[in-house]
């Protein structure tokens, strides 16, 4: 609280992002020790949580007061302006303070309070629960066994506690391995395909250099491949351009060198790194947040973004991952330099291609405990939790979740859960309201007693389930066992509900999820209600066979039946209006789209020749 | 288009003699789109029948009060049907008449449009002066036009405009009080010539319109190509001579550069092999979308004029038979909840389309394939299409028609086994009696049994004006039509299938518990 120094600020103006006449609402703008919130005539909130924001710029004095532009990292960007110049430096001073917070104890999360008790808070915590997951699996079997090497964090730190690995190799084996690994991540399982009996397996760079060995890392890949008895070579994938995995060779690290493990495949699969990300996302916000831009512009500045270059990447990568299990029956090791950015994207799409489940509510939980948050991608790091190194800020997460949408898109009925989940996946990956996604590995949340000290976001999630629900899932499908998807270019589409979230008036004004889903609900009320009555009825009929019904009881029953068809009517009737409330009207409204600004022209009484020398200005810009 | 729409009356009280030594029978005579149908008593269960399509020869007589009709079956039956009321008989003689031939060429859009804007205002009037298509070849038999104005007037109004195209009424905005027309561009010339008759019939606009209502005039042309046009005897209108009317540039592309990006486009999208870059910079360089984005804008211009401003407005660009149609229909789109229904709809094509003279066979002659270029070819139709769909996407329950339409007439409009898009204007369609020689598509279409394709199963009426965003990031490609050969459809058949059992609730009737024991009777 320290850092507020002005708590509430009237009349501040909110404009129009995409807007280019400037237009604006007034209001009330309020600054709370988590959140920013602008309240406006119309009485409409917009709440800003504080670790949201990614960065707050204060834009040089014009006439009407100071302009504050607030970008977050959930893609909104809100532009205020400030009446006094002083009120404007004190907000903008305090939102400085309050996004980049030094201590994770500082974090929302530590002091959010849903009202759990605490064995509410621990049964959330243990409802995603990995043993049970790889049990799931069918691991550990003949082949694979619970290593406890990594019992005490002693081999490495940015791995789980538990480990799965191939039977016969031994502890020295894993030990010499790991020392063999980048950052001591050595080659563990990842995903075990029962009926294959191969496995996904995940690793990082080897300490190769230019001609370093390591004999038990050979053994160790040797003894995944064995654990595999249906094939006798397996695929070591690098997701790294060839360039920079070279380049690291120089640096000690490297890739592994075909002649020296046997029965290897190796393959590079071309991921560009964390920063050569963040690039392309600035770049792909830059283009898209242009007022006024022109359809050419938005496109050339797509490709330029090479934003969905890198999307079609990763999902390639993960195509190969799951064609070489199914198809070839190949075990596959997938790493990059340390294996914990796009080494995740990797296994966990490849697994999410190969396994129904991880399309299921559930499922897709554990798929993200198990190969992003066990398995230590640097959640804080990426997401910029903390006042940070910025260079250490990347998408990779975004990455995924963009994919897993790509997939929905081409797989509409494959999916238990819909945009709206992934949606607010990705809100709290940032929010730092819930413990899940806080620090960097296993390890340092267990230093930081999370699961004391924080709530779990899955069960606030699944208590949500209906609104995450795909109404046109359809589970039983074998069709969908195993997902084949197209990636020919043309497949991939900027992804508007993410990138614009916040901005509705790019969007559909009607959604088709929401009536379909609100269908789905009737149909099985009416259903209900039918069956209610269905079983009134046979009990009344049984009353007569029983002789019972007599004249009173007749008077009786006739009353009843008008009563309940107008129930069923009055239920009938309220379809309407819910649909009403869901026909999103917003931005259906010409004054909220660009060609009102076009038609100002209408009402200004300039001389023809001027208005139309600006329409064809505006045309040609 | 529908069968209903040629019964003229339902019901009659009537007799039938079947022959001379057959009992007469008395009861209500009912008319259906397929069937005569004859029932003696109100519950009587046995109805005499007669299926319309049998019917050879129909011959009518009045007398007093009442009429015979005598229907000649080809099966050589005689019937002979006597009906009380002298309008009645006349009535179902027609609806017989026009139902036995068992088509729906006899519908006439202009006519039953003009029914519906003379219940809004009686300042339009339906005008024959076109009867023969001599005073312009392009345009249908009738036209609609501002009542003051009288067919001399128009007949010099047509000759001061290209193509005999004078401005006749595209739609009446009932909310607003407020009119759309269409037109060709006016001879002005080099001369700066002026047309009396022409300009008293936009200032009858005006004055027909709500009180103190201004116009604008949306050219279609940018305002170098408009200037440019006098040189060739073209031009635009200058406000000087227009009192009231607004001028507005709005350059849509036309013509050889829409045909162009058309064929870029779809070379783009049969190429599997192309990196991401490739696609994106060819989807950017064929400038497919960014033609999407300014028909809509500019429809969304005129429908703003109208519904915002409560002004007249009036499109043409030079001949004003295709950006021009492009903006009238798109605009009415918008602004009619009517022409969002598959019916509607319909008769909006049929209209803005088909019967203004968007010239079919000229434009889509060749697709995006053929090496053949003439520089008559525009997919201007499909660019309609593809802003259609746009604002199915946008507004996925408003619209009572799907995909699965918007594609059908792509189709057909290139290459059918029906009548419908035959020949470049009404004047060929009668010369080559294509109403008598082929059938039309709306009945083919409407009798298809792929309605749950035709049809979406989500629409619910929305009286509204449907507002599109026309930002970037909201247009899409079209990947049902111009990514067909590269996706395999079946997928999203396939939701669309699982959305009508959801909506019919169609899961629900098998599973359904049977009802073994009936409502116990009081």
């Amino acid at each position: 609280m320290e850092h507020i120094r002005t708590t509430k600020v009237e009349q501040v103006k909110l404009l129009d992002r995409f807007s280019t006449s400037n237009k604006s609402l007034t209001g009330t703008l309020y600054l709370t020790a988590t959140h920013l919130l602008f309240i406006d005539s119309h009485q409409k909130e917009t709440w800003i949580l504080h670790h949201h924001i990614a960065s707050v710029e204060k834009l040089a004095l014009t006439t009407s007061g100071c302009p504050l532009v607030i970008q977050c990292k959930n893609f909104r960007i809100v532009h205020f302006i400030v009446p006094k110049e002083r009120d404007c430096h004190d907000i903008y001073n305090s939102l400085l303070q309050l996004s980049k917070q030094a201590k994770y104890e500082d974090l929302y999360a530590f002091s959010y309070n849903p009202k759990q008790n605490d064995s509410e808070r621990l049964r959330g915590w243990q409802l995603i629960d990995l043993a049970e997951e790889y049990k799931r699996m069918g691991v550990p079997n003949s082949n694979w066994q619970l290593s406890d090497a990594n019992r005490e964090y002693k081999i490495c730190e940015t791995y789980p506690r538990e480990l799965y690995v191939p039977r016969i190799a031994s502890k020295p084996i894993i030990v010499g391995s790991s020392k063999f690994r980048s950052k001591g991540r050595f080659p563990v399982l990842s995903y075990y395909h029962q009926n294959k009996e191969a496995a996904i397996c995940r690793c990082s760079q080897p300490l190769s250099g230019f001609s370093a060995r390591c004999l038990e890392d050979e053994h160790l890949l040797q003894a995944i491949s064995k654990a595999n008895p249906a094939n006798r070579y397996m695929y070591v994938v690098d997701t790294r351009p060839k360039l920079n995995a070279m380049a690291n060779r120089a640096a000690g690290k490297g890739y592994e060198n075909e002649d020296n493990y046997s029965n290897i495949r190796f393959q590079f699969v071309g991921i560009e790194n964390i920063h050569v990300m963040r690039s392309s996302l600035q770049k792909l916000l830059e283009v898209n947040g242009t007022k006024g831009l022109s359809v050419n512009d938005f496109y050339s500045g797509l490709e330029s973004s090479g934003w969905l270059r890198h999307i079609k990447a990763v999902m390639d990568a993960a195509i190969f991952l799951a064609k070489a299990i199914m198809v070839e029956n190949a075990s596959v090791l997938v790493h990059c330099s340390d294996g914990w950015d796009r080494t995740s994207q990797v296994c966990s799409l490849g697994s999410l291609l190969l396994d129904s489940y991880y399309r299921t509510i559930k499922g897709f939980m554990v798929l993200i405990e198990k190969d992003w948050i066990s398995f230590g991608h640097k959640f804080s790091e990426r997401c910029g939790h903390l006042d940070g190194d910025p260079k250490e800020v990347s998408p990779v997460f975004t990455q995924f979740l963009e994919c897993v949408w790509h997939l929905t898109e081409q797989f509409p009925q494959a999916f238990e859960f819909n945009e709206a989940f992934l949606l607010q996946i990705h809100e709290h990956i940032h929010s730092c309201q819930f413990g899940n996604f806080l620090g960097n590995c296993q390890k340092e949340r267990e230093e930081l007693k999370l699961k004391e000290k924080t709530h779990s976001l899955w069960p606030f999630l699944l208590d949500d389930r209906e609104k995450y629900s795909n109404p046109l899932y359809s589970s039983s499908s074998q069709r969908f066992a195993v997902l084949e998807p197209n990636t020919v270019s043309f497949n991939f589409k900027f992804w508007r509900s993410m990138y614009h979230q916040f901005d509705r008036t790019l969007h559909p004004r009607e959604s088709v999820c929401n009536i379909i889903t609100k269908m789905n609900e009737q149909n099985k009320q009416l259903e209900k209600d039918m069956k209610d009555l269905e079983s009134k009825i046979s009990k009344h009929k049984n009353e007569e066979i029983d002789g019972v019904l007599t004249k009173e009881l007749l008077h009786s029953v006739r009353p009843e039946s008008p009563t309940l068809k107008t129930s069923l009517c009055y239920k009938e009737q309220t379809v309407l209006p819910v649909n009403d409330t869901l026909r999103t009207i917003e931005g259906s409204n010409p004054v909220d789209n660009r060609y009102s600004e076009y038609a100002e022209e209408f009402s200004k009484s300039k001389p023809a020749v001027v208005s139309l020398e600006y329409g064809v200005a505006r045309m040609t810009c | 288009m529908e069968f209903s729409e040629l019964i003229r009356t339902r019901q009659a009280q009537a007799e039938l003699l079947s022959g001379p030594e057959a009992p007469a029978l008395r009861g209500t005579l009912c008319v259906t789109g397929h069937h005569l149908l004859l029932s003696p008593k109100p519950q009587a269960t046995d109805l005499w029948l007669l299926l319309l399509r049998s019917v050879d020869s129909i011959e009518k007589r009045v007398a007093g009060d009442s009429g015979t009709i005598t229907l000649r079956c080809k099966d050589l039956r005689v019937l002979q049907l006597r009906i009380e009321g002298v309008e009645a008989t006349l009535d179902v003689a027609r609806s017989i008449e026009g139902l036995r031939l068992g088509d729906a060429w006899h519908f006439h859009p202009l006519e039953s449009y003009y029914k519906r804007v003379a219940l809004e205002t009686d300042a339009w009037r339906l005008s024959e002066v076109n009867e023969d298509f001599s005073l312009c070849p392009s345009y249908p038999r009738v036209v609609i036009v501002p009542r003051a104005v009288d067919d001399a007037a128009l007949a010099r109004s047509a000759r001061f405009r290209q193509g005999g195209r004078f401005p006749v009424l595209s739609y009446h905005h009932a909310r607003s009080g407020t009119a759309l027309l269409r037109s060709s561009q006016p001879l002005i010339g080099p001369k700066k010539l002026r047309c009396a008759e022409d300009e008293e019939l936009l200032g009858a606009v005006l004055a027909g319109a709500r009180p103190g209502a201004q116009g604008f005039i949306v050219d279609t042309r940018s305002a170098q190509t408009a200037k440019q046009a006098r040189m060739t005897g073209g031009g635009t209108e200058s406000k000087a001579a227009y009192p009231g009317w607004k001028r507005l540039h709005r350059p849509l592309e036309r013509g050889r550069h829409l045909q162009e990006s058309f064929v870029r486009l779809v070379e783009a999208c049969g190429d599997l092999e192309q990196s991401m870059d490739q696609w994106l910079s060819r989807l950017d360089s064929c400038r497919w979308l960014a033609h999407v984005q300014e028909a809509l804008s500019t429809a969304c211009l005129a429908a703003q004029g109208m519904e915002r401003e409560g002004a007249c407005v009036l499109v043409h660009g030079a001949e004003g038979m295709d950006s021009t149609l492009l903006v009238t229909s798109l605009a009415q789109l918008i602004l009619d909840p009517l022409s969002r229904t598959m019916a509607g709809f319909q008769e909006l094509v049929e209209r803005e389309w088909i019967q203004a003279g968007h010239p079919f066979q000229l434009r889509c002659a060749h697709s995006a394939f053929s090496h053949a270029r003439s520089k008559h070819e525009a997919p201007t139709f499909l660019l309609f299409l593809d802003c259609v769909w746009q604002l199915g996407r946008q507004f996925p329950l408003s619209l009572e028609f799907g995909e699965g339409l918007l594609l059908a007439l792509f189709e057909h409009a290139y290459a059918s086994p029906f009548g419908t898009f035959l020949c470049n204007s009404e004047k060929e369609r009668c010369l080559c009696e294509v109403r008598t020689q082929t059938h039309s598509l709306w009945s083919g279409l409407n009798q298809s049994k792929e309605q749950r394709k035709l049809r979406n199963p989500l629409y619910v009426l929305n009286p509204s004006a449907l507002w599109p965003s026309v930002e970037p990031q909201s247009l899409r490609l079209w990947q049902g039509l111009f990514l067909r050969q590269t996706r395999p459809p079946e997928r999203s058949e396939e939701v669309w299938e699982k959305v009508w059992q959801i909506v019919t609730d169609e899961k629900t009737e098998d599973s359904r518990p049977v009802v073994s024991a009936p409502e116990p009777q009081p």
